[in-house]
């Protein structure tokens, strides 16, 4: 069983950094169709013409564009991440704090969102079209269902500006005591939270009910067993593969799409830090990030897979 | 004791209200003249500024992608920071004129081409190092270099000559300047050692404050610097920080909840609800900046001055005043000037009359649509703009089109670019500087084609002239050649709109720019 496991696992990563590869020739060619050109995007509306033509010769981009992303592709792999064309600083420190940043808050709201999530499901399948069943659904669907700006409005609005407990404005910054950055990020990961719990709940309650038709829990009924007990010890463990799937993807949203939540509370994270250098043009950076988003998505999937033949036999055996 | 008198006292003190209303109101609410002389001595003494503490403003206007170099300062939050640790040469007071920092004077030679500027004594840099003449010219030098990326390289361009010379830098111009010494109070001439030339990102001048945090588009912060040279007079805070709030409604209940003390840019749409907030003072002031209509003098159709005359004459700008603007700003005349400008003469102002323009419209000849391109970055609520001067335009018979066009790469690919488009221009210091920058014939940034040899001599006649009346008449004449044939339609000049939290005083509206021309954090306290 060993061999045949570490095969499926081993061809599994192989996909997966093959998929990063074709990802970042996308990403290449995606930047290189932007509209508009870095020099005059770095300079504004105060741009005079010797100006962006100094800039462009100095910030080579005078070079064909295949040169272009093998020095871009080389410099990655030996960790040089390369400087970023608008302030001429180094990506790499850049990039390293506001990643530990997202990854702060993401880890938080997942660390809250995802055993609610499942807790939540487990109890709605418990009380079934019960009352406690059709609240839980009826309250998160109500929160996923709003956008979530609005959702961050309304915190700030009752939580911050009228309540006063927690501060609307979440920059947090280095050498920042761990209960303060903390108590800054309270409002940010609550929101997070709100928005990615209905889905995880949901997948759960149904992975679950789904299971709860086969042969094997009638069984475990006609032996007696309490229902919490069926859930748990019988259905749970045979529904995690899909449960698995869906965290995995709300993990991954937690890092790659918040940028609308970063702008609202001040979060120095890796979103606006795209996005303020998508609007100026500066393409080192935006391979960069885009790159690093799109190894956290295949990275998370690929642990997805993996989870999921681990949990499931019958999947280390393809016929 | 009565909050009334205690608001009167205060008004007092700013000096809003003569001490003998305050003692005639305090009579009429019955309370004995000692009592009342005792709380205006507490009120003025109040308004002494408060030393110490931290000041924290929430500003829009700051990416991760910026710099601390002087020289690339654009974004809003950049030019903030900057007069916080930075020290210019001179800088524009409230009422236009001119306050000397470094310099302790500048003078001219009757032909205003060569200009003495004296380095005041005893100023020090962050480092400990002494302001030397030297640092002066190294710091032109550097912005002035053809191969500089700095935004002040324009204005650099006339300096033909610098030298050093003991306390003094002496700087001859390629072409008489009246106006030189407005010159040097840009924003991006932060005066640095050697000029910044090694290591324009340090952070160093001599500004109140030194520079103690520096995220991009996150947050900065300053910490006093305690051998400022004016410190009496900037720089009451211990610290400083600036937390940049792109989102307007995180702005606001940032400094509702009391996290920052002052905030820019409140939208003309929110500001009656802000006012309302209990503690919070907007502060509003008229300044140079106004949103155009650019039309290409030079391309059909706009080559026809009576085409453009009718576009000019559609245009409903008292509407246009109230509906994008909320009113807070002032109807424009289609040129580029206002009241803010010290040599600013009034002309007869242009009215909406669409029969008048139906009657150009006719005279010039064409007909069928006009395309007008806009973008929500061109201004706030340029886009509405445009749907209502199309309305007013459809009164007179004239048809408009319009294109709305990304916010990406507007700058790059539609202003400057495109025969009819709406814009900004955040003004300039003096009438010549926003003349030469975007109305001669050669100016880079000529965003209406408008050249005109005769207008190019106007300006640089005035600009040589020493003589302020003739040279306000000069600018007069300029003003009428451009209201009637140029091709800028100006509905309006915007005001800045900041606002402030609980008890901050020490405010001093300047129309030059946003948070008191960028001084707000050295100039406010927060009374206790």
């Amino acid at each position: 069983m060993g061999a045949s496991l570490v095969k499926l696992v081993g061809k599994r990563i192989g996909l997966s950094i093959i998929l990063l590869f074709a990802v970042s020739v996308l990403i290449f060619v995606g930047t290189q169709i932007l509209p508009g050109d870095v020099a005059q995007s770095i300079l504004g509306q105060a741009a005079t013409p010797e100006a962006v033509a100094n800039l462009r010769a100095q910030l080579g981009l005078n070079d064909p564009a295949y040169v272009r992303y093998f020095r871009w592709l080389f410099g990655l792999l030996t960790g040089d991440l390369g400087n970023a064309l608008s302030s001429g600083l180094p990506i790499g420190p850049a990039i390293a704090e506001r990643l530990s940043n997202t990854l702060f808050l993401a880890f938080w709201a997942a660390a809250v969102s995802v055993p609610l999530a499942i807790l939540l499901g487990l109890i709605a399948v418990r009380h079934r079209n019960g009352f406690v069943d059709k609240l839980i659904s009826a309250s998160t669907l109500a929160a996923v269902s709003l956008p979530e700006f609005f959702i961050g409005y309304l915190l700030i609005y009752f939580v911050a500006v009228k309540l006063g407990w927690f501060t609307s404005v979440s920059t947090v910054f280095d050498g920042m005591p761990f209960l303060k950055r903390m108590s800054a990020i309270a409002l940010p990961a609550t929101t997070l939270t709100l928005v990615v719990l209905a889905q995880m709940m949901r997948m759960t309650r149904a992975a679950i009910l789904n299971v709860m038709q086969s042969a094997y829990v009638e069984t475990a009924e006609l032996k007696g067993l309490s229902r919490s007990e069926i859930i748990w010890r019988h259905a749970f463990p045979n529904a995690v593969a899909p449960i698995i799937n869906v965290v995995m993807l709300n993990l991954a949203y937690l890092v790659v799409g918040v940028v609308v939540i970063e702008v609202i509370f001040v979060y120095p994270g890796m979103g606006q830090y795209l996005v303020d250098h998508v609007a100026k043009r500066d393409v080192p950076v935006v391979q960069d990030c885009g790159l690093i988003f799109a190894a956290v998505y295949i990275g998370l999937n690929m642990l997805a897979d993996i989870f999921s033949i681990l949990s499931n036999p019958r999947l280390r055996h393809p016929k | 004791m009565s909050s009334e008198l205690e608001y009167l006292s205060h008004r007092v003190a700013a000096g809003r209200l003569t001490r003998r209303d305050f003692l005639g109101r305090a009579a009429a609410l019955g309370v004995a003249a000692t009592v009342a002389n005792s709380m205006l001595a507490n009120a003025v003494m109040a308004a002494e500024p408060v030393k110490g503490g931290t000041l924290k403003a929430g500003l829009q206007g700051g990416e991760s992608t910026n710099v601390l170099d002087p020289a690339l300062n654009l974004s809003q939050v950049n030019f903030s920071f900057g007069k916080c640790w930075g020290e210019l040469l001179v800088e524009l007071k409230p009422d236009g004129g001119l306050e000397q920092r470094i310099a302790e004077s500048i003078e001219s030679a009757p032909d205003a081409k060569t200009w003495t500027m004296k380095i005041r004594k005893g100023i020090e840099f962050h480092n400990g190092k002494t302001v030397t003449a030297a640092d002066v010219v190294a710091t032109l030098e550097r912005h002035g270099d053809k191969k500089s990326k700095s935004a002040a390289l324009g204005i650099l361009q006339g300096i033909d000559t610098m030298k050093v010379n003991g306390d003094e830098v002496v700087i001859t111009l390629k072409d008489a300047n009246a106006d030189f010494p407005y010159l040097m109070a840009d924003y991006h001439l932060v005066i640095q050692p050697n000029g910044g030339k090694d290591d324009p990102n340090a952070g160093i001048s001599a500004g109140p404050y030194k520079v103690t945090a520096n995220e991009p588009g996150v947050r900065y912060g300053g910490e006093k610097f305690k051998n400022y040279w004016q410190g009496d007079k900037l720089g009451h805070a211990d610290q400083v920080e600036i937390v940049v709030i792109n989102d307007a409604t995180a702005r606001t209940a940032a400094l509702q909840s009391g996290q920052v003390q002052m905030i820019n840019r409140v939208e003309p749409k929110i500001v009656d609800l802000v006012k309302r907030i209990p503690g919070v003072t907007i502060r509003n002031v008229a300044g140079k900046g106004f949103y155009p209509f650019n039309m290409f003098c030079d391309t059909a159709p706009f080559d026809s001055n009576d085409l453009r005359m009718a576009l000019k004459l559609a245009m409903d700008r008292d509407e246009m005043l109230e509906k994008i603007l909320r009113g807070y700003g002032s109807v424009g005349n289609d040129f580029p000037i206002n009241e803010a400008y010290p040599l600013f003469t009034a002309l007869e102002q242009r009215k909406f009359d669409p029969e008048k323009a139906a009657e150009y419209y006719k005279k010039s000849g064409h007909s069928g649509s006009i395309l007008l391109r806009t973008s929500d970055v061109a201004f706030p609520g340029a886009v509405d703009a445009a749907a209502l001067y199309q309305q007013s335009c459809a009164k007179a018979g004239i048809k408009i089109e319009i294109k709305r066009e990304p916010g990406d790469g507007y700058w790059s690919q539609v202003w400057n670019k495109q025969p009819f488009s709406l814009s900004y221009w955040g003004g300039r210091a003096t009438q010549d500087q926003m003349y030469s920058t975007a109305y001669i014939s050669s100016a880079d940034w000529n965003d209406t084609r408008w050249k005109r040899p005769e207008f190019d001599k106007m300006v640089i006649a005035a600009r040589g002239e020493l003589d302020q009346e003739k040279r306000k008449k000069m600018y007069a004449d300029m003003g009428m050649m451009m209201r009637d044939e140029g091709g800028l339609i100006v509905p309006f000049f915007n005001q800045y709109i900041d606002a402030t939290g609980k008890n901050v005083e020490g405010w001093v509206n300047n129309p030059s720019q946003e948070m008191c021309n960028g001084y707000a954090l050295s100039l406010c306290w927060v009374a206790a």
